[in-house]
């Protein structure tokens, strides 16, 4: 059964204070290469067939659902290959 | 005049909500979020706490809840609608108003009493208060930063849609200090700090908070 990935990210304008603490502890923990981090949101969905309309269902539940497009920008690949968002 | 605040799985502040409409002198309803049901009530309530465990986003899944269909219909038609903290995120997930409510810039969840300014007191749940008025209410949030683009920004503040600002200190990253906003309307009212909270001289700061009740009973009354 194909898997479909939705990989929801806060807006690069919007502050991420997570990415921000994740960064903030780096540097504590030796790890000094590392210049910013910003943290998302993974959802795996399990659908029977990855045809067009279910890919079109998963754009429109990602977009009303599992992200708010006032904050957030999401991006929907199928076993690892880009489709867009 | 009869105000029903909703109980959603995770609600925290629906009953001090319901115990506030009645200081203020109307008819607390409970409504459940299950239920497509008003319950012939002339203004909702969304009142604070994490429903839905905040999974997702805080307010992300209560605004699917089956009575949201009914609150959104109504605010639309012009119902007084107040949300509180939770009630303010899930009128922003609604598009009831616009921007969203970010995690604290500083991180931490922050409880105290915070200093307001009331900059419009011509809204369905403020008349009861004058602009440039300050108030002390408490306030209790980890995500309560409010964000939105500089041009809705703009426009809130054009229109005059930004009702409360904080003062003394911004608690939470929220830009241009924005507390409370209203739609252009004027009847969807969504706060982040507790007005619920200010009701009596018992507990809480003070009765600042009594203000937004009586206004939004007022603005029923005079209809």
């Amino acid at each position: 059964m194909p898997r479909i990935v939705v990989d929801v990210m806060p807006k690069a304008e919007i502050l991420d204070p997570q990415g921000k603490a994740v960064h903030g502890a780096l540097p504590r923990l030796g790890f000094n290469a590392v210049t910013d981090v910003r943290q998302g949101k993974r959802f795996e969905l399990q659908v029977d067939d990855a045809d067009e309309a279910t890919l079109a269902e998963v754009h429109k539940l990602a977009e009303t659902l599992l992200s708010n497009p006032v904050i957030e920008d999401y991006a929907v690949s199928v076993e690892g290959a880009e489709v867009g968002a | 005049m009869k105000i029903g605040v909703v109980t959603f799985p995770g609600s925290l502040d629906d009953v001090d909500a319901r115990r506030a409409v009645r200081l203020a002198g109307g008819e607390p309803v409970a409504l459940w979020h299950g239920d497509h049901d008003l319950q012939g009530v002339d203004a909702v309530i969304l009142p604070g706490g994490f429903s839905y465990g905040d999974y997702l986003r805080c307010g992300a899944i209560a605004r699917f809840a089956p009575v949201m269909t009914e609150v959104v219909a109504a605010a639309q038609g012009g119902m007084p609608v107040l949300g509180i903290c939770n009630g303010f995120q899930i009128l922003c997930e609604s598009h009831l108003l616009p921007g969203a409510l970010i995690r604290n810039d500083h991180r931490t969840f922050i409880c105290r009493d915070q200093v307001l300014r009331i900059e419009n007191d011509s809204t369905a749940w403020s008349t009861d208060y004058t602009a440039g008025q300050e108030i002390t209410i408490p306030l209790k949030n980890g995500e309560g930063g409010f964000v939105a683009d500089a041009e809705t920004l703009d426009r809130l503040e054009g229109e005059g849609q930004v009702v409360v600002r904080y003062v003394g200190g911004n608690p939470n990253g929220s830009l241009r200090d924005i507390a409370g906003i209203t739609n252009e309307r004027g009847n969807v009212f969504g706060l982040m700090p507790h007005p619920e909270h200010a009701v009596e001289d018992l507990t809480g700061p003070g009765t600042d908070g009594l203000g937004f009740f009586t206004s939004a009973i007022k603005a029923l009354t005079s209809v």
